[in-house]
Parts: structure tokens; sequence; C-alpha cells
């Protein structure tokens, strides 16, 4: 070899290891920290400023302005009853999705899962399209009719995948798991067809409207009815990270580590079901949040979960209402059900994701 | 610590029907129950570097599995010093025993600093992060395998090499006094396989980490191990010192081959040469 393709070989080499170099990272209290103020900061300034646009501008200093009796005040109405509930269970539903979709695809030890991955969502589905179409009442507590229903139909898959998937005292099966939620999804599918096909064109219209994903919730009713639901699912998603990190390296790689498998993947599982149902409830399948979320966070900050987990739930909740901002907005005065939009732009992003993989 | 099994039964098909063994005596379990492992007795001393050696399907990823915690036995117990490994936690076990398998494949695309950090995950708190003293261990371990230049790079871009002395830098990180190896050589070419080998000479001998080494390489374990276990069929067929287990009677036993088996003066270890099929 002629010394200059040899200078060329070898500097060609560095630059191979170069590229596969990524830089010296800063220790884990300063990344979390760093990750929390950006995310957060995000987080409060997408929820802060959402309720001011909107196809009618609103002044808000009148919107505050308390001399104004409510009933005369405009701006107030439109700030405080049909954009703030809009905003905040976005953030909410936004925040219980992105984290549930982190939380599962560490249990799954797949990128690609989602929190509907495992039939919760299409549990949920068919229990607000039975409440829907037969038009049964039923309210306990806080919660009203077809929340209650679909997170009732939410833990009946649950509670069945996991049970298909856990042999005796012995760790998940991540490959039952899969195969039985993605066969229990389009079973129950059938089912909702099934009882979409007796449905009248009313009820038919709003049993469709439901599963679209929709967060314009009406009122603070059922947002307050889902927040001690989502609050449980995080009270116990503080907990996995690092179990979270040990068990994407297998089950058995994770128990010689000290993780208690069994354990560990049950509070993910129950949590990230809980996180799931609570968000379907209160706005019906949003789609692909659960996938994007983490994955744009995961390639700003790397794929360690005690930094994804909470960065996933804060950027979440701003995608989630930034989103919600864009399909209010994009074809105004047509309101779209933010479900078709996240769709829209989940749908290209995972088979972006799948095409980078191969 | 002495790592031992003591009459150890294991089987994949989980307890008899009825849930427990009454009625069943040891002795009553013939070849031809399912028992990956029958009444298996082992003992490791400290600081020695042992070698698990059998055909396919023997029984030595279940007995290492067992000796790890991973799996319960059925029958019989394991010990590390006075205590009974199923009275541990996984945690309090994973202190003490770490485990280096055959091939890690973690789902999400970590650095190598990150993987090797995992091994601190049995000495930190559920809330708990890691600290210097962890970031220190972590960087120690690299060096002593040879890898701390590679402390940044994506694990899933190493060779096979690489990353299996990541993988054993993760579990030096842990601090065990017992590191059980499945194959650790397997997927490895020549040189890799050398190199791995005085590696683990090295760090057996320096830290006194006792070693425990499944493999099918016998002459690996010849050229690393002073004692060897050799299973068959799910039970001990012979275990002592590599010098006097190790003949060409014991192979053709073990595997049926016939080989010559003599002492390699260039190589300083016993050598096995396979000869033929009988």
């Amino acid at each position: 070899m002629s010394p200059p393709s040899r200078l060329a070989a070898s500097a060609r080499q560095a630059l191979a290891v170069d590229a596969l170099e990524r830089p010296a990272r800063k220790p884990i209290r300063t990344r979390l920290a760093v990750t929390i103020a950006g995310f957060g900061a995000l987080a409060v300034a997408a929820i802060a400023l959402a309720p001011l646009v909107g196809s009618t501008h609103i002044s808000l200093s009148r919107a505050f302005d308390r001399s104004i009796p409510f009933a005369d005040n405009v701006d107030a109405q439109i700030f405080f009853v049909a954009r703030l509930p809009r905003v905040l269970s976005g953030a909410l539903v936004g925040a219980a999705l992105a984290a549930a979709g982190v939380v599962f695809q560490a249990l799954l030890r797949n990128p690609l899962a989602t929190p509907f991955t495992l039939g919760v969502s299409a549990g949920a589905s068919l229990g607000a399209m039975l409440v829907l179409i037969f038009g049964v009442s039923l309210s306990v507590g806080p919660f009203s009719t077809v929340p209650l229903a679909s997170f009732a139909g939410a833990a009946v898959a649950a509670g069945i995948v996991y049970r298909l998937a856990t042999p005796y005292r012995r760790a998940m099966s991540t490959a039952v798991l899969l195969l039985a939620g993605v066969t229990l999804n389009s079973f129950f599918s059938a089912l909702i067809m099934f009882a979409q096909y007796f449905a009248d064109f009313a009820q038919a219209y709003r049993a469709s409207r439901w599963l679209m994903g929709d967060l314009d919730v009406g009122s603070y009713q059922p947002i307050i009815a889902a927040v001690p639901l989502v609050a449980i699912a995080f009270a116990v998603f503080a907990m996995l990270p690092s179990a979270l990190n040990v068990l994407s390296l297998g089950p058995e790689a994770a128990a010689t580590r000290g993780v208690d498998v069994v354990r560990a993947q049950r509070l993910a599982f129950f949590s990230a079901s809980l996180a799931t149902s609570a968000a379907v409830s209160l706005a019906g399948p949003i789609g692909f949040i659960g996938i994007v979320v983490p994955h744009l966070v995961r390639l700003l900050v790397g794929v360690d979960h005690r930094i994804v987990l909470p960065a996933s739930a804060l950027f979440g909740a701003a995608f989630l209402v930034a989103c919600d901002l864009g399909a209010r907005t994009l074809l105004a005065p047509v309101e779209l059900p933010v479900g078709v939009l996240t769709a829209m732009i989940g749908g290209p992003f995972f088979l972006w994701l799948l095409v980078r993989k191969g | 610590m002495t790592l031992s099994a003591d009459r150890v039964s294991y089987s994949y098909a989980g307890p008899p029907k009825g849930g427990h063994y009454d009625g069943l005596n040891r002795a009553g379990h013939d070849a031809s129950s399912e028992f990956a492992l029958r009444d298996v007795s082992v003992t490791i001393a400290p600081r020695s570097l042992t070698g698990l050696l059998g055909p396919n399907g023997c029984g030595k990823t279940t007995l290492l599995k067992l000796m790890s915690g991973v799996l319960k036995p059925e029958l019989g117990s394991v010990r590390l010093g006075q205590r009974e490994l199923r009275g541990l936690s996984a945690r309090a076990i994973a202190q003490q025993i770490a485990v280096v398998p055959q091939e890690t494949h973690p789902a999400f695309d970590f650095t190598v600093l990150e993987m090797v950090l995992m091994g601190r995950h049995p000495h930190l708190g559920a809330f708990q992060l890691e600290g210097p003293d962890d970031l220190a261990i972590a960087r120690e371990s690299l060096a002593a395998t040879g890898t701390a230049q590679l402390a940044h790079r994506s694990y899933t871009t190493l060779s096979g090499g690489e990353k299996q002395r990541v993988v054993i830098a993760s579990a030096l990180a842990q601090k065990p006094t017992v590191l059980l190896l499945d194959e650790p050589t397997a997927s490895l070419d020549l040189g890799y396989q050398l190199e791995i080998a005085s590696l683990l000479k090295e760090l057996n001998r320096e830290r006194r980490v006792t070693m425990v080494l499944a493999t099918h390489d016998l002459n690996l374990a010849a050229s690393l191990c002073d004692t060897l276990v050799l299973l068959r069929e799910g039970q001990v067929l012979m275990q002592g010192p590599t010098r006097e287990v190790l003949t060409s009677a014991t192979v053709k036993q073990l595997y049926g081959v016939i080989a010559d088996v003599s002492f390699h003066e260039r190589a300083g270890h016993i050598t096995v040469i396979p000869v033929q099929r009988p």
C-alpha cells in the first residue's frame, strides 16, 4: 500500500471510530436535573400558552377579571370552560401514555411496543362501545358511565393478558405477553365491530368519535376522577427505572444483578396498564404518543430509564398539548379530534423507526 | 466463601402433580424422569477456578443457574458459606455472585459505561443514583478488562470479544466473591478466546475471585482450571483436580470420542486432541 492511501485508510479508520464515539456524559445527578428542568419548562410553557391560543382571540386580563360576572365574561368562559380542561386533560393523558410507553417498551424488551400493544386500549374501547351503543347508564362517585366502562374493559383485558403470560411464581414470558396482547387486540376489535353493527346512526357516530380519541372532555370532573389513578401509577413508576435498565438485558441477567424479576415485572405491568387505562378512559385511545415521545426523548438524552421515564412524562404532556393545539387551530373553525392528528404524525414516524432500525 | 450444591435436583417441567415430593425417594428418580439435574453435589473451594464439562444437555447451564440463584432447586440446597441461597434475596446474592452469560443483548442502545454501571445495581437502593465511588469502581473494572477506551462507545457497535470483556467488567463492578461464566468464549475467535482466558486467569489470581466456568472447550478448561466437574445426563460423573480428571478415559465416557490427552510442554498444560469417534 502506498503511503498516501495508507494515510487515507488510517484517516477513514479514525473517522469511523469518532463516529462511534459518544461524547462523555456528565454524572447522572447533573443530567437528571438538567433534563427535568428542560422538559419541565417545556411542559409548563405548553400548558400556560395553549389556553391563550385558539380560533377566537381572548384577553387574559379580561378572563381573570373578577369584577365581570362569569356569565357575562366570554373571555373567561372560553378560557376556563372551552380551553383549560382540554389542555389539562391533554397534559395528564400525554404524560400517562408516554410514561406507560417507556415502561411497556422496557418490560417487553421491545422499543416498538406501545401502551396499546397489550390489548388494554382495545379492552377500554370495547367497554366504552358497549355502554355507548346499548345506552347503559351507570356512574360511581366521580366516574361517569363511559370512563367507568372503558376502565373496566381495560382492567379485564390486562387481567386476561397477565394470566396467560404468567406461569406460577415464574417470570413473565414476554413472547406470550406480546402474542396474547396482539390476539386480544384483534379479538376485541371484532367484538367492537359486532356491537357497532347493531347500533343506530347516532350511536355509531358517537362510538366512532370516541374511538378517534378526543381531549374535548367537557368539564373538570372526568379529569379529577383520572388524576388519582395516574398518580398511583406514577408513584409505582418512580420505583422502577433502575430495575427497567437491568431488565432490558433480559430477565436472567436482571436477576443476577439483584433485581427481583417477578416483582419488578408485575409492578411494571400493572402500573403501566393503570396509567394507560386512566388515560384511555378519559380521552379515548389517542395513538402513538406512547411510542413517538419516548423515542424522541431517547434521541435527546440517551436510553437510561432513570432519565428517559421522567423526561418522557414531561415531554408527553407538552407534546399532546401542542398536538391538541394544532388539532384545534389548523382547520379552524373545525376542531379535529387530536387522535386523528397524532395518528397522522405517528404512523410515518413508526415506519421511519422501523426502517432506521433495519 | 465456599459455594456448594448439596444433592440438588431440578426439572424444567416443574414439581410433580400434587406439588411436592412426599413418597418419592431420591433413589426413585430413574434416568427416564425429566430431571435436568439429579442428585448433584459439587463443592467450589474459595479462590478456585473450576471447569464444568460435559456434552450438550448434560446440565451445565442448569447447574450454573442453580448456583446463581436464578433457579431454585426442587430437592437439595445450594449454599454460599453457611447460608442457603433460597433464603437470600436476589440483591443479597448479587452482592456476592456475578454471572457472565454466553451472550448479552440489551434491548436499548446503552453505552459501555452504562452497561458496566449496571453492575452496581445490587449495591444501590431503589431510589439511589450511583455516586463517585460507583463510577470509580466501574472505571477500574473497565481498566481491568482492557476496555477503558471504549467507555463512551455504544455497546451494540462492539465486536464479540469487546462485548464479552465489557460484560465481564460489568460483573466485576458487582465486586463479587464468585464469578460464574457460561461458555464465555463460545462465540469468539481463537485470538479472543486466548485473550479472555488470560484475563480470567489474571482476575482469579490477582483479585482472588472464585470462578466457575462451563465450557465445551476442553483445552481452555485444561489451561485455566485447577478443578474440573464432569457432568453427564444430569449427574456428576467425576470431580477433582484437572490433572487427575481429564484423561482419555473420561473424554471417551463424556463425549464418546477417542482422544489423545497429554501434557504439552510449550503450552504448559494438558491438551486434548480428538482422534476419532469409535
